[in-house]
């Protein structure tokens, strides 16, 4: 499980879940779980267009995930971001049926970018990944404190000269940088996933922001590490255990979180 | 004629299937999409087509009614939804991304199990499906559940208007607005699970939040907005089908491109177009007010319960 191959997995995966962790933890902090679903699918349409003028489907996936978020924020901007959002998500995915319907040969490939495929995760190169992954943390850490105030107190934010709305751009396309690289990992359907379960219930845990992120990022690598040991051992693609695990740290830190007001409702009526 | 129809279009079976099971669809779609996108549930919309593909794999993997297993799966995934029991919107955005991601893993294995023994291009067939590919013994079926939904929607038309519209002026009055949500989030979960064996997932979001999201944007009651969003969205599916059937003359190589393609291209512009400048300044005034447009304070406060 720890050789050859599987060395490269590791190594990926890791760096997946770390960027996951953190990104995820401001996805969920500003509400945007649907924009974080809709770049990566439309990203996916970027790999089917990229598959048939025969480019890298990393290139694919970068340009059309950028054009995800673009989208989203901009049509966001004039009218209801929830609409926006679910629009931009199908034009996107009917451009990759109609990339999709101009070749037969991509139907193998298919299933391993909307789930995650081990073998996809072991052939992919080291440094584009990691030199994607620098940069998405590098945005995050100079983005840090507005991106925070603007989450949690709009109102403050604004008085303080942050424009919310540049805001939000920069950070979808730190979604979209995030998306393009862990894609071929655990693929477009379930990175969102990975996005939301640990993040989320890191939040359950703790409240203080630092804190949440670093409990985020330890949950993810969890979720990752112990999805790619189970996908080894059972042959199953490595998407189900991502989705599955992700879910059962929600439910779990939810129930953590019930129990912890329950007791302490006992304590303040004592 | 020739030039804007191909030859047989008409006497075509399975475009005279698709006309009908079309236009069964986007009237339902436009009806409930309507009261999705003044709930801000698109989202929600969106995300119960894929949790209704699960059930379809899962059923398909274990030879069950196909029918059955997406429309129970997506009620389940409703019912997970509200159970999780968020009512500020963007907690409520997370409990759907939490119930999505859990059924997209499950949705993986059953795929995964289905094509280790049998089945190829299924993932392809479930993200996009084909209009043309359904029987057309769909059809009664279809009718059969649009009815009841457009019956549920029209119960709890009142209520809905009120808690869409202003959550506590719904809650002063009596209205119970948490059961009416529930409710009425089953009935999007019917709706979605129909239309996403139908027409597949994407054009199932298309037409449940295109048409309405256009509509609403030019027009100044509900009634008037969901007339107008059941128009465009017939008028994009068939305009769609006669764009496809049509394409495969466009290019030399006789490949067409797929109807789902044509209809969201269509449905996406009629978006654009009734958010251009000069519409919005004549009609804008006119279009329909709701919790999206309440001070920004109060709407943090109370969001949509």
């Amino acid at each position: 499980m720890f050789t050859g191959f599987m060395v490269n997995a590791w190594e990926v995966a890791t760096i997946v879940a770390v960027v996951a962790g953190v990104v995820g933890f401001f996805v969920v902090l500003r509400g945007s779980a649907f924009p974080a679903h809709a770049i990566p699918n439309g990203a996916f349409a970027g790999a089917a267009g990229a598959n048939l003028i025969g480019v890298s489907p990393l290139v694919g996936l970068g340009v059309f995930s950028l054009l995800a978020a673009l989208g989203i924020g901009s049509l966001g901007r004039r009218g209801r971001p929830d609409v926006a959002t679910a629009l931009a998500l199908v034009m996107l995915l009917a451009l990759g049926a109609a990339f999709l319907s101009r070749t037969r040969e991509f139907e193998q490939q298919i299933f391993a970018l909307l789930f995650g495929d081990l073998f996809g995760v072991a052939t992919l190169a080291l440094l584009p990944v990691g030199v994607l992954a620098a940069a998405c943390l590098g945005a995050i850490a100079a983005l840090y404190r507005p991106l925070l105030l603007a989450s949690l107190a709009p109102e403050v934010a604004l008085a303080r000269g942050i424009r919310p709305h540049l805001v939000e751009m920069a950070f979808l396309v730190v979604v979209a940088c995030a998306t393009t690289m862990t894609v071929p990992v655990v693929g477009a359907l379930l990175i969102f996933a990975l996005m939301i379960g640990p993040p989320a219930a890191a939040r359950c845990f703790t409240g203080r922001p630092d804190a949440a992120i670093g409990v985020s990022v330890a949950l993810a690598l969890l979720v990752v590490w112990s999805s790619i040991a189970c996908a080894y051992q059972s042959n199953w693609p490595v998407g189900f255990f991502v989705g599955t695990f992700s879910a059962a740290l929600y439910v779990i830190a939810r129930l953590y979180e019930v129990l912890v007001a329950a007791q302490q409702r006992r304590h303040a009526s004592r | 004629m020739s030039i804007l129809f191909e030859p047989g279009f008409l006497s075509n079976a399975p475009v005279r299937g698709a006309l009908v099971l079309g236009a069964i669809v986007a009237v339902v779609s436009a009806v409930v999409g309507t009261f999705t996108v003044l709930r801000s549930q698109s989202f929600a919309g969106h995300a119960l087509t894929d949790v209704a593909t699960t059930g379809g794999a899962a059923a398909t993997y274990y030879g069950a009614n196909v029918l059955a297993g997406f429309i129970s799966a997506s009620v389940l995934g409703a019912g997970s939804i509200e159970a999780i029991g968020e009512h500020r919107i963007r907690r409520r955005d997370l409990a759907t991304g939490i119930v999505l991601g859990a059924s997209t893993g499950l949705s993986a294995l059953f795929l995964w199990l289905d094509s280790s023994s049998a089945t190829t291009g299924a993932s392809q067939h479930i993200l996009f499906g084909s209009i043309f590919e359904v029987a057309s013994s769909t059809i009664p079926d279809a009718v059969a559940l649009g009815i009841v939904v457009l019956v549920v929607v029209a119960l709890l038309w009142r209520p809905l208007l009120l808690s869409a519209v202003s959550p506590e002026i719904a809650a002063a009055r009596g209205i119970r607005t948490r059961l009416v949500g529930t409710l009425f989030t089953l009935a999007l979960a019917v709706s979605v699970g129909l239309t996403s064996i139908a027409i597949g997932s994407i054009l199932s979001t298309a037409l449940l939040i295109g048409p309405a999201a256009a509509a609403l944007r030019v027009t100044r009651t509900i009634a008037r907005a969901m007339s107008l969003a059941c128009a465009f969205g017939v008028a994009a599916t068939w305009l769609g089908i006669l764009f496809a059937y049509d394409s495969p003359y466009w290019f030399s190589s006789g490949n067409g491109l797929p109807v789902s393609f044509f209809i969201v291209a269509i449905v996406f512009a009629l978006y654009l177009v009734t958010g251009l400048p000069f519409l919005r300044r004549r009609l804008g005034r006119r279009a329909v007010r709701t919790t999206r447009s309440a001070p920004p304070v109060v709407a943090a406060n109370t969001g949509v319960r």
